[in-house]
């Protein structure tokens, strides 16, 4: 495949990134149920499929469990499929991420990320999909627009040859309200990339199969560890297809992103738009004052890209994971903390580890906060969680 | 008896056979299987009443067990044998063994 001469750029949000992805992957089927701040996307879709510039069937739902339910059997059928969704909605059809991940279903799902009721809160943070991390699910978080529009293509690429359902996630509002310069591809490059290959087992009345069966003891846990397997598998799968999205249209992330991490003392470890950029920039703050810092943004959330990350900061003397999402009650509140954690204790890596929790709800977070991060993984290790910008 | 791996099953659980449900056992999670040794079985009906399965067959016929001879039999039928022991223990006389089942 042939890196594209022409370069088509617009100024898009990352919701609109996500709906010319999906018209680029000419979807099939699309259910669609408005949710803040996720209903842009598929107002956008509806706009490309009335215009006739997309072919899909458009399936107008009840409720986001309809909306996943809906994929899930046009899915079944053999259709190209997407839906979006958010906080509440998320929640809502939570019991049909587990029956898309058990089916083996090749869905794409965008995800602006937005922080979880009671109390009610519109804003951003990662309480939503944080709670749909451990279900099977392939999940993405993307940090610009660009990213975004590129992870939902590699994102079908994945979930077709995985056989997974794939999350696609990124700042609610934050990102998928403000606007970007993105470079779209040639749609026929696309499509290129993303062809149409059989599946082992679709629904068709001259090949008839039963799909979600009832199991008994005998055959439910070997399911379950077929999906170990696979979500093992889509670790390498993911990778490729990277790279060969990079090959033919330039651009590349990797699982993992480091930024100024060659020959960092202190790390932040983190993921999603806002956190990283900032980040990023006290990083930079801080070398400005002496302190070699460094950034690791996780891109491939699930499956958890352990090696690539222990890689990325086996150099450093301590780091601090920042996470926008509380999970209440466990040995620490970070989700991301959490498997950090245990992925350095299961390979034997002993490096301080502070979690720090921030920009939930979407409270600001100033550059100057995460810089005073360095400074204190700098001053010595500490044991306790540090829950910045709440008023204690 | 032996059960495909995880590895061998079709992805996402799918039934590739319409009617396969005619062959359907309820056996595969057993771990331990009754046995019933049938020189030790004096007839009192315990197992064939407490097998929640109904998976204990009562069989008619003319059987000579040591010197004796009885008008019943009675017979695990293992493709619906869950395994859970409950006729081995409550057989009166110790007639049912629990043995592993073949991996
Ligand atoms: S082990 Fe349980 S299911 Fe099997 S024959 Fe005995 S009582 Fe019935
Ligand atoms: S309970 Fe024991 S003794 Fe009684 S019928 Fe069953 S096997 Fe025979």
């Amino acid at each position: 495949m042939q890196i594209q001469k022409t370069r088509k750029i617009e100024a898009l949000t990352s919701n609109y990134a996500v709906a010319y992805a999906v018209k680029a992957a000419d979807v099939d089927v699309i259910a669609v149920y408005p949710i803040t701040p996720q209903t842009t996307i598929v107002e956008k879709l509806s706009e490309f499929v009335a215009n006739g510039e997309l072919n899909a069937e458009l399936i107008h739902v009840e409720s986001e469990h309809s909306a996943l339910s809906a994929v899930v059997g046009a899915s079944a059928a053999g259709a190209r499929v997407f839906t979006a969704t958010s906080s509440q909605g998320l929640e809502l059809a939570h019991e049909v991420l587990h029956i898309a991940s058990g089916m083996r279903l090749p869905i794409v799902m965008a995800v602006p990320t937005r922080a979880v009721s009671a109390p009610i809160s519109i804003h951003n943070d990662y309480g939503d999909v944080m709670n749909a991390r451990d279900v099977g699910w392939v999940i993405y978080i993307a940090a610009s627009a660009q990213e975004v529009y590129d992870t939902v293509i590699q994102a079908y690429r994945l979930a077709e040859r995985a056989l997974l359902p794939v999350i696609v996630a990124y700042d609610g509002f934050l990102m998928s309200h403000t606007v970007e310069p993105v470079e779209l591809n040639d749609e026929e490059e696309v499509r290129k990339f993303l062809p149409r290959t059989p599946r082992p087992y679709t629904l068709n009345p001259r090949r008839p199969v039963t799909m979600g069966p009832l199991t008994s003891p005998d055959w439910y846990y070997e399911f379950k560890y077929q999906q170990v397997l696979a979500l093992q598998e889509a670790y390498k799968i993911a990778k490729d297809v990277d790279a060969e999205y990079s090959r033919a249209f330039g651009r590349g992330y990797g699982v993992v992103e480091a930024y100024r991490m060659e020959d960092a003392d202190y790390a932040i470890v983190t993921y999603g738009g806002t956190a990283y950029g900032n980040a990023k920039a006290a990083a930079d703050l801080a070398r400005e004052r002496g302190i070699a810092a460094g950034v690791v943004r996780i891109r491939l959330y699930r499956p958890f890209p352990t090696a690539d990350v222990l890689k990325a900061i086996s150099g450093v003397k301590a780091l601090a994971v920042l996470d926008r999402a509380i999970m209440f009650g466990g040995p620490a509140e970070g989700p991301l903390y959490r498997d950090l954690a245990t992925a350095m204790y299961m390979s034997g890596l002993d490096k301080p580890a502070v979690n720090v929790i921030h920009g939930i709800g979407q409270r600001t977070m100033y550059v100057e906060d995460l810089y005073k991060i360095y400074t204190m993984l700098r001053e010595g290790p500490r044991k306790e969680a540090v829950f910045m910008g709440v008023r204690i | 008896m032996t059960l495909p791996r995880a590895t061998e099953l079709p992805i996402g659980a799918v039934v590739t056979e319409p009617g396969s449900t005619r062959r359907y056992s309820t056996a595969g999670w057993r771990t331990l299987k009754p046995v019933i040794h049938d020189d030790k079985c004096v007839r009192c009906q315990l197992c064939w009443l407490y097998c929640p399965e109904g998976t204990i067959a009562e069989v008619r016929g003319v059987f000579k067990v040591g010197g004796r001879s009885y008008d019943v039999k009675y017979e695990i039928i293992y493709d619906h044998c869950k395994g859970c022991g409950i006729c081995a223990n409550e057989c009166p006389t110790k007639a049912i063994e629990m043995v592993p089942e073949a991996p």
